[in-house]
Formats: structure tokens, C-alpha cells, sequence
């Protein structure tokens, strides 16, 4: 009998080990971060160097800026990537304040598949009707009009749009919701959005820009990084200014050459520089302000401060080969000055 | 006690043991996601399953669309694969049951089971999605090149090969004295496969079938790069549309709240539905492998 019970609570152990997830932190001297996907690529590079020049191993995980918040919140993981700065109301979950630092700029690009793939110029206005669905030909006067020099076909415009919640769909939709009134009252802003029926959802930018090289007449939002990796045609949009901006890793920084305020807490999308690509945004990193939490040392707090502030100064150099958009300088300077705001036990971190 | 009891008794128990912890198992999940869902089923409760309308900006949630796409989409496979299966089941398990052909065909309908859902899901883009475009443009409707035809195309290649695998298991196992009876009072070939072999492997085709059809509705890669994720109750079989499982790996990794609860409620009647089918499978089997064997002793 007591055989058997020996069995059975090591059956027990294993379930409840198995049930309650992985709960304890890695080894120290490791770093763990976990968040959105849209910036990974970016960030497995700049981790792989700084492992080789300051010894700090980092793991980050693309889970997802939604998963990220929640285990930040539930406190696995140290630092968390996130498309959109935290709600109200996640910012209340979190218990304690949350501090938010820009590490670069992504940008939401339209895209198309045309015969010939001609470069488009898109208003805002018409960007708003075709994803209404209610512009539903590519040689529509509204199209046409604005684009004179190209000879738009005949063709229906199969709008194509994400399938899962992303930020994407949140930056393309703010936008949106920022220049038209009629998106604004009919669609929103979200992650995923009520859709009109008859548009194609597709899984992730690859199933986006998938579809959108698969079927002509197609028209889809994606990262721009994307467009430019896929050789993508997509449209130059008209920006605050009134200025046809094209988009590319310049313009996408020159959308944040505006005034940052003290917690980076800045929506670019519709920006009002001049020459600054309107559907761009900061992507986060974010973290507790007071580092003494679940049993954290002093120095893998440091150690997490000194990551962060590398990654927003020496580390930017590393933005744009891999076609993300730089920090401009305030925005680098707004995040040092929050990095240098992080605390253990009350007192700074880095001095 | 001897030492050989000891180990004896070890043994039971271990073997209890694991038996046990299948059961288990099997209700950590049901219970896992029934607490995960309640806060959606108190919301929403049965009118889940009658609400047509998803709606993640207003948080108002209604399963109809998904339950209708994955039950149609995996009937509609059913019915494209059957012919197929039966076919490649009596090709294999009776004409040819050695020999090079044979030995062929059946690893290739093996490895074709085993080929990854995304695999499936890129060549369907990449081949049946401009077939269906091409139907679509001669027939005049909206040529989107994915939808349920699409995703039932794709459904029903990957199914073939385990219903034909275990069709082709059972046939070939019917006592080879009751076919050459049946041959030596004159039955011509095909009267053997229509009056003894297809009555006899009966219950073991169908089982197959069930098998098959169950692994349809559980389908996601494929089927979200082939439908259209549409969330909408589709209005032709060329509609984009959407299923219970499609609509949960597209949308959990960044849903919260209500949004995830709902999404696990779906979970949930994806994993009643598919039980549901089992049950249902075991029953028909028992009932017909009873029949079968009146009929052919």
C-alpha cells in the first residue's frame, strides 16, 4: 500500500508541476523578455552581440505583445516587448509602475498586386473606403484621380486583411481611426477589428503577403519590413502635411520627430512632421520601475538596466541594416532618462 | 511475500497507474477548459451557439459561424474522400496486396499521413488556390481562390490516407476460404467485393471514415491558410468562412479577457464535438460489426 502511494504521488507531482507552468526564473546572469514578434528579429541580433561583448545572455521569446504583458504582470519574465504602449487597464494589473522605453520604429505599409505593380499615391480617405469595402474597383475615379499617370486595370479589389490579433492591425487601425470618421464610428481601433464580410483574413504578415503576391487585384496592410524583404509594391500615402511620403526606414523615423513627452507615451500614426510616414510606430520594451520584486538580486536588476540603456544608445546602430527605423535623437534621449528612473529597494539603479 | 510477487505486483500497478492517468488526463483538460470559459458561458450562455455575430471590438461573441464552417467543411472532405479512400482501401487490400505496386502505393499514402498540416496548407496556396480562382472566374462569382471548397479540397487529401490505410488493414484480413467460396460458386470479382468484402470490412471502413472525419474537424494550419477567416456564416460553398479551431490559433496568442474566455469556449465545444463523433464512431462500429457478422456467417 505504501508502495503504491509512493507511485502515485509522484505521479501527482509530475501533474502538478506540468499544471502550473514554469514559474521560476532562469539562471542568473540570464535575461528573460518575452513580448511582440514584430520586433524579434531585431532584437535576436542585438542580444546576440551584447552577449558577445558584455558576457549577459538574453532570451527573449515572440509570444505575442498580449502574452508578454501577461507574464510581466504574473512576474516569469524581466522585460516584455509590446507594439502598443500598456492600456489603463492593463496598467492597473500590473500592481506597480510600468516603465515604457521606445527601441526603434516599424510602420504598417499598403500593399498590392497589380499587373506591372505601378507605384500608387493613396489618400488617407481612400485608404479608409477601400478597407470599408467601399471602394470595391481599382479604377474607381477615387483611385484614379489621384493617381493620373498610372493605368489602373479593371480588376475587383480583394482586400485582405490579418486573421489573428497583432499590432499591426492595432497601428493600420489607429490611423484610421485618427482620419476618418466613418472608420472611427464603423471599425475602431483594436488588435482584431469587426470586419466587413467578404474580406480574406490570413495568418500573420507571411499569410498576408502570401495572399496578397498570390492574387491579383489583392490589396493587404503589412509591416514594412516585410514589403521591403518580399519586394512588395506598395503605395506612397499622403501625410499630415499633405505630402505623398513613401515609405522606408527614413521616413519612418522622421514620423517621430516630434515633440516625445516624459513617458514616450506618443501615438505617431497621422504624425504632424512634415516628411514623416503617417502609419508609424514606436515598438516598447517595457519593465517594473522598482526592480526589487519576486526575489530579484540587485545585480540582475543592474544588469537589466545597463541591457536596456545599450540597446537605446550604442545598440541603435544595429536598427537599420535590418530595415527597422532608427530612434531619433529625443526619443533616444527620452528613453535614457527613463532608464535611469528604474529603481531597487527607492534608490537608482544607474547613476 | 516472494520476490517474483513483489515485481509482479510493481507491475500492475504500474501498468494501473498509467491506465489511470489517461482518464485523468482527459479530465484535466475538460476541467481546465470549462473553468476557462465560464466567465464567457455566463456571459453569453447557450445563445453562443445561435449568435452569428464575432465582434472582438465590441467584445460580443457568437460561435455559429465557426461550428457551421468546421461541420461543413469536414463533411464536405468526408464526402470528396470516401470514393477515394474505399477505392485505394480495396486497390491495395485486394488486387494488388503484393509486390512492387502495392508495396508503392501503400508507403506513399503512409508518408502522406505524416506530411505536417502547414506543408499541405502551402501547396494548397500555392497549387489549389489558383485552381479554385480559375473555377471561380468561369462560374462569374467573386474569385477569391480560397474559401470552403478550398478548405474542404485540402481537408479531404489529408484525410485519405487513414481512412484507406485501416480500410486496406481490414481487407486484407477477410479469411481467404470465404472469398474463394463465394468464387467457386461462380461470383465474378466484382460480386465478391460487393457482396463479401465490402459487408465484411464494413464496420472496419467506417471506423476509418470516423477516424478520418475526426481529424477534419481538429484540422487547423491548412484550413487557416485555405478559408478565408472569414467570420461570417458563408453564403456559397466559394465563401470565405471560418472553423472552431481556425479562429482559436488565430486569435488567442493576443486575446484577453472576455476575447480568451470565448475562445476557450469554443475550445470546449471543439472538444465535445470531436468526442461526440467517437462515441458516435464506437457505437455505429459495434452495431454494424454485429450485423456484418449475421449476415456474412
Amino acid at each position: 500500500m505504501f508502495k503504491w502511494l509512493k507511485v502515485l504521488s509522484f505521479f501527482v507531482c509530475i501533474l502538478i508541476v506540468g499544471f502550473s507552468g514554469l514559474n521560476v526564473y532562469a539562471a542568473e546572469g540570464e535575461l528573460i523578455g518575452a513580448g511582440a514578434t514584430f520586433p524579434q528579429p531585431l532584437y535576436s541580433k542585438m542580444f546576440d552581440i551584447y552577449f558577445q561583448q558584455h558576457k549577459i545572455k538574453i532570451n527573449y521569446q515572440g509570444i505575442g505583445s498580449g502574452g508578454g504583458i501577461n507574464q510581466l504582470i504574473k512576474k516569469t519574465v524581466d522585460f516584455v516587448g509590446t507594439d502598443a504602449f500598456m492600456t489603463e487597464k492593463e496598467l492597473k494589473d500590473a500592481g506597480a509602475p510600468v516603465l515604457h522605453i521606445p527601441t526603434c520604429l516599424g510602420a504598417v505599409v499598403i500593399t498590392y498586386n497589380l499587373p506591372g505593380n505601378p507605384k500608387l499615391k493613396l489618400t488617407p480617405d481612400v485608404i479608409a473606403h477601400i478597407f470599408l469595402g467601399n471602394i470595391k474597383k481599382w479604377n474607381d475615379p477615387k483611385i484614379a484621380g489621384i493617381n493620373k499617370d498610372v493605368k489602373l486595370p479593371d480588376l475587383s479589389i480583394t482586400v485582405v486583411r490579418r486573421a489573428d490579433g497583432s499590432g499591426t492591425t492595432y497601428i493600420f487601425s489607429e490611423y484610421l481611426s485618427k482620419v476618418s470618421s466613418a472608420w472611427k464610428e464603423k471599425m475602431g481601433t483594436g488588435k482584431s477589428l469587426n470586419w466587413p464580410e467578404g474580406f480574406i483574413g490570413q495568418k500573420g504578415n507571411p499569410g498576408v503577403a502570401g495572399y496578397i503576391k498570390q492574387t491579383p487585384g489583392a490589396v493587404g496592410y503589412v509591416e514594412l519590413l516585410y514589403a521591403l524583404q518580399n519586394q512588395m509594391a506598395f503605395a506612397s500615402i499622403k501625410n499630415k502635411a499633405g505630402n505623398f511620403i513613401e515609405p522606408t526606414p527614413k521616413t519612418v523615423s522622421n514620423a517621430a520627430k516630434v515633440k516625445i513627452p516624459d513617458d514616450t507615451n506618443v501615438s505617431l500614426t497621422d504624425t504632424s512632421a512634415k516628411d514623416g510616414y503617417p502609419i508609424s510606430g514606436f515598438t516598447w520594451l517595457i519593465f517594473y520601475k522598482e526592480q526589487n520584486y519576486a526575489g530579484r538580486s540587485k545585480q540582475r536588476a543592474e544588469s537589466l538596466a545597463k541591457m536596456l540603456m545599450w540597446v537605446v544608445t550604442d545598440g541603435q546602430k544595429y536598427v537599420e541594416p535590418l530595415q527597422y527605423s532608427p530612434l531619433p535623437k529625443e526619443a533616444s534621449t527620452a528613453a535614457q532618462k527613463i532608464i535611469k528612473s528604474m529603481t531597487y529597494n527607492g534608490k537608482p539603479i544607474l547613476n | 511475500m516472494t520476490k517474483t510477487d513483489k515485481s509482479e505486483r510493481r507491475f500492475t500497478n504500474i501498468i494501473f497507474i498509467s491506465g489511470l492517468s489517461i482518464i485523468v488526463l482527459l479530465l484535466a483538460i475538460f476541467s481546465t477548459l470549462l473553468i476557462a470559459s465560464i466567465p464567457s458561458i455566463k456571459t453569453f450562455g447557450i445563445g453562443f451557439f445561435i449568435s452569428k455575430h464575432w465582434d472582438p471590438s465590441l467584445e460580443k461573441f457568437g460561435a455559429l459561424p465557426f461550428l457551421y464552417g468546421t461541420l461543413i467543411t469536414s463533411i464536405i472532405a468526408l464526402f470528396i474522400s470516401i470514393p477515394f479512400s474505399i477505392s485505394i482501401s480495396i486497390f491495395l487490400g485486394e488486387f494488388f496486396r503484393e509486390g512492387f505496386i502495392s508495396n508503392f502505393l501503400r508507403s506513399s499514402t503512409e508518408v502522406l499521413a505524416g506530411i505536417p498540416s502547414v506543408i499541405y496548407g502551402l501547396w494548397g496556396l500555392f497549387l489549389l488556390m489558383p485552381i479554385t480562382r480559375f473555377i471561380q472566374t468561369s462560374l462569374g462569382t467573386t474569385p477569391y481562390g480560397v474559401g470552403i471548397f478550398t478548405a474542404s479540397l485540402i481537408l479531404a487529401i489529408m484525410i485519405i490516407p487513414f481512412s484507406a490505410s485501416i480500410g486496406r488493414e481490414v481487407i486484407s484480413l477477410i479469411p481467404a476460404d470465404l472469398k474463394e467460396a463465394a468464387y467457386s460458386l461462380g461470383a465474378t470479382r466484382f460480386e465478391v467485393i460487393k457482396n463479401i468484402i465490402i459487408p465484411y470490412a464494413r464496420s472496419g471502413i467506417i471506423a476509418g471514415i470516423l477516424l478520418a472525419f475526426g481529424r477534419a474537424i481538429g484540422e487547423t494550419m491548412a484550413v487557416t491558410m485555405l478559408i478565408g477567416n472569414s467570420n461570417f456564416l458563408p453564403k456559397s460553398i466559394f465563401s470565405p468562412a471560418n472553423t472552431m479551431a481556425s479562429v482559436i490559433a488565430n486569435e488567442f496568442a493576443e486575446s484577453t479577457g472576455i476575447t480568451a474566455s470565448s475562445l476557450i469556449y469554443i475550445g470546449l465545444v471543439l472538444f465535445l464535438v470531436t468526442m461526440f463523433v467517437n462515441i458516435a464512431g464506437t457505437y455505429i462500429i459495434k452495431k454494424i460489426s454485429l450485423e456484418a457478422s449475421k449476415e456474412v456467417t
